[in-house]
């Protein structure tokens, strides 16, 4: 037998790191796995407010590698060192405990959780919703500003614009007109090097594209019969859908409207941070929402979004003047959606402004119940892909 | 090099260590030694050592998870990995002392002797580990970037067939009987057994034995077992299958002799190491990294600590054996050291605790048993009179492939509608469902038919099973 030593091979490192590979498609897998489990994870975290780097830990379910593997009622041995354990004592906990956990080959339970920012899981969970019919209306458009659309090649520019190609193919266009102007005869350069005038840079221009313009009236209903988790149901949907618009739409004007008996437009912070008390009086939302697209969206030149939320609970002589009001929203909106927040056994049958709201015969009329935490990303989706449904179906 | 060694007093070393290796009667093959950085150590870690292999998420995956150990320091790296392959190959990380790297070229030779003379490591074909796994890897990496193919499948069979690998054959020195020796031997089976008195006796009934059975005998090779009787696999995907089997196979010696290896490498590289007679300052380093390897984990099980004090106890026990001995089996006709290379030889990891974890071994450990109590593990059982047994039986449960339920077909045509039946030997301990239950579904997968399995569940005699994209548990009759 013989030995042989290999000497360190700095580059080696460098040149083959050999698990990028799988660690990329592995990060897609958990990826996959977070969109999956979107609805879940709305539920457990509460995510309302949190600053948008916030870090939140996401259980993976997708990326485990099962296998046959021994239950709860496999004992185990350990070593006690120079204690003395002693029966009852407690050495570790569960299957994947650190301590307790014997150094076999026994495959762990394989519990697995990433860390994403609150950033990274709103762009993934909105990866492929929109509002519904965000082009409709084309009357008046607001310009925004894209910058740096590519148009035409210079000879002169920034070194990150050369382009490569069209700079080699003039390289070859001066050679054959070169060749062309010499005696015929004269030997062949042995090179012929890029020269100055050879560099093309592409050019950009700033550019100007017309969007589509759109307002979101978000109602809530502030007052005293929405307790603490129906306002928590509440401003949740809300922070999604907030959340959902700042991501997707930057020229999405957003009005936010509590109610209580009356009605007042509030700040984004007082909206989410703020309660309130007092009787329920619908339609004073609605006619506040009515009163601020007269005001400031008139419907022919806008894309108007209404959605409400509220626990149904309206005062009895309200009921006429917020169905009403409600016709005229559905009239003027391009959708108008209602959340009724009915936690499960808080409500009772004959306060549902869902049952009463079922004469608008509108399509662009929506409802939906959110029962417990689980539902929100569900109706959420509801709202938004209305339309799209509907038009699958024609 | 920012160490405080050079290459040649590594081979200088080296040299000395050969030299006590030989004196000490260790067999290893040719070896070679690659000096590596942590990034190397960590790739080499995640794929088995392997200087190729295939690529799967997995391997991704566990990665992220060592690094990030590492970088948080809440798990060091190993100080060396040894491969079995002939000539073996063993990577030093760059940045260890060299006090560390002596010890462990010493604890390298160890293992490679061992890989070379232990019984489960014949089948390995050692000569040809480089090579097979290579030419595995081009297979899968050909497959992959096959557009009739392409990454998506051949990570979905791959993810099956790893959930399944380690559902094979434990024991590879025991031949596998061939369909003809089967039939043979089921043949043989049939016939009633030779009667002394058959002249008074009425003839036994000749019951005709069920030749188209599939498989005859239960089948432990799941992978295998698929492959060779789903005729809707694609020769690509059985080619995968056999690649996943025989990649596992590879590995059940080693998960079979963990706590021998360990402990046999520790065992010589403290000897080794000793009768190298360090300058004192290398030896003082030395004896601290040798107990921080062999310190007892209290609450879990150091391999290499149990390992060494069962070797450790043979030598002394046939070197110097007790009175007590003498007068049981009699005067010792091996030496110590005769003893232990005919162990290390013979022995896998549950044999060599059978047969070598003593009483006194046990309480000197300090074992003790512990079972799950809600989120809790709790001491069940502490090494005393009455306990040391069931211990041992419990330790023996928990080594090599004895930590893997054993699952074998049973039947490849039960309902008579091509049902996969699976029969769970069950030895006391439940199966994990939730695993079970997505596990069922890979063989469902590879299948391509419904699946069930015979399991025991809280003590009731149980079905789960795998039809139509649903799970289903149900207890048997």
């Amino acid at each position: 037998m013989s030995t042989i030593f290999r000497p360190y091979n700095p580059s080696s490192g460098q040149r083959s790191d050999r698990s990028a590979g799988d660690r990329l498609r592995h990060r897609q897998k958990v990826r996959e796995a977070i969109r999956d489990n979107i609805a879940d994870i709305i539920a457990e975290e509460s995510i309302i407010g949190k600053d948008r780097n916030r870090i939140i830990k996401v259980p993976i379910r997708g990326v485990k590698e099962y296998r046959f593997i021994y239950g709860e009622n496999a004992p185990g041995v350990g070593e006690g060192g120079d204690g003395e354990p002693k029966p009852g004592d407690v050495v570790g906990q569960g299957k994947d405990g650190k301590s307790g956990q014997q150094a076999g080959d026994r495959p762990g339970i394989d519990y697995y959780e990433t860390d994403v920012s609150l950033d990274e899981l709103v762009d993934l969970m909105f990866e492929d919703l929109e509002l519904p019919d965000i082009e409709r209306k084309r009357l008046r458009q607001i310009e925004i500003e894209r910058l740096f659309r590519q148009k035409g090649f210079r000879r002169k520019g920034i070194r990150v614009r050369l382009d490569k190609k069209r700079t080699a193919r003039s390289r070859v266009k001066r050679k054959k007109a070169t060749l062309k102007q010499q005696p015929p005869g004269t030997p062949p350069a042995r090179r012929f090097p890029f020269h100055q005038d050879d560099l093309r840079y592409h050019h950009t221009v700033t550019d100007t594209r017309n969007e589509s313009n759109a307002v979101v009236l978000c109602i809530m209903d502030t007052s005293g019969s929405m307790d603490t988790m129906k306002k928590y149901l509440a401003r949740s949907f809300f922070f999604l859908l907030y959340q959902f618009l700042c991501t997707r739409y930057q020229n999405v004007e957003i009005v936010f409207i509590a109610h209580h008996t009356e009605a007042r437009e509030v700040s984004e912070e007082e909206f989410f941070h703020k309660g309130e008390s007092g009787g329920t009086f619908i339609s004073s939302g609605y006619n506040k929402a009515l009163e601020i697209i007269e005001e400031r969206y008139h419907p022919a030149l806008w894309n108007v979004y209404v959605f409400h939320c509220s626990d149904g609970d309206n005062f009895e002589s309200d009921n006429e003047a917020a169905l009403k009001a409600a016709q005229e929203l559905t009239r003027t909106a391009n959708l108008f959606g209602y959340g009724e927040i009915k936690p499960l056994g808080a409500g009772y049958y004959g306060s549902s402004m869902i049952t009463f709201f079922s004469q608008i015969r509108e399509t662009n009329f929506q409802t939906v119940q959110i029962q417990k935490k689980e539902d929100i990303w569900a109706s959420f989706k509801t709202f938004l892909s209305k339309d799209r449904a509907r038009e699958d179906a024609a | 090099m920012s160490a405080d060694y050079t290459l040649a007093d590594l081979e200088r070393w080296n040299d000395e260590i050969l030299a006590l290796v030989e004196r000490f009667g260790l067999d290893p093959f040719s070896q070679e030694f690659e000096i590596c950085d942590h990034d190397d150590m960590l790739s080499y870690m995640v794929y088995s050592g392997m200087p190729s292999h295939y690529p799967h998420w997995s391997y991704g995956k566990n990665f992220e998870k060592l690094k990030t150990l590492y970088e948080y320091g809440v798990s060091g790296l190993p100080y060396e990995m040894v491969i079995n392959s002939n000539p073996s190959i063993a990577y030093l990380m760059r940045d260890n002392s060299l006090a560390l790297q002596i010890l462990t070229i010493a604890h390298v030779y160890g293992h490679n002797d061992f890989f070379k003379n232990n019984f489960t490591f014949r089948p390995t074909r050692a000569e040809f580990t480089i090579e097979t796994f290579k030419t595995h890897a081009n297979r899968v990496r050909h497959y992959v970037e096959d557009p009739s193919i392409g990454l998506e499948r051949v990570e979905a069979l791959l993810d099956a067939a790893h959930a399944l690998s380690l559902q094979c054959r434990r024991n590879l020195a025991i031949k596998k009987p061939t369909p003809s020796e089967e039939r043979a031997m089921k043949m043989a089976e049939s016939e009633p057994p030779a009667d002394p008195f058959s002249a008074i006796h009425r003839r036994a009934e000749h019951t005709e034995p069920d030749l188209n059975k599939v498989p005859l005998y239960p089948e432990e090779d799941l992978l295998l077992f698929i492959r060779d009787h789903n005729p809707r696999l694609a020769e690509w995907e059985k080619d995968l299958l056999t690649i996943v089997h025989k990649q596992a196979q590879y590995f059940v010696p080693q998960i079979e002799t963990k706590i021998m290896n360990e402990g046999w490498a520790s065992f010589w590289h403290k000897r080794i190491v000793e009768a190298l007679e360090l300058p004192q300052g290398l030896h003082m380093e030395f004896i601290i990294r040798h107990t921080q390897v062999l310190r007892p984990s209290p609450g879990s099980l150091n391999p290499y600590h149990v390992g060494m004090k069962v070797w450790e106890d043979i030598e002394k026990r046939w070197d110097n054996p007790t009175a007590e001995e003498v007068a049981e089996f009699g005067p010792r006709r091996k030496s110590g050291r005769d003893k232990l290379f005919e162990v290390r030889e013979v022995e896998r990891d549950a044999s060599f605790l059978r047969r070598y974890l003593t009483e006194e071994l046990i309480r000197e450990l300090n074992l003790f048993e512990y079972k799950s109590r809600g989120n809790d593990q709790v001491v069940s059982r502490v090494a005393d009179e009455d306990n040391w047994r069931q211990i041992k039986e419990t330790l023996i449960q928990n080594v090599g492939t004895a930590t893997i339920p054993v699952i074998k077909v049973e039947d490849s045509g039960y309902l008579n509608n091509r049902t996969l039946l699976l029969k769970h030997a069950h030895d006391g301990r439940d199966l994990q469902l939730e695993y079970a239950e997505k596990t069922l579904k890979y063989v469902q997968q590879l299948w391509g038919r419904d699946v069930v399995m015979e399991t025991v569940v809280d003590e009731h005699k149980t079905l789960l099973s795998f039809s139509d994209g649903k799970f289903a548990v149900k207890k048997a009759a």
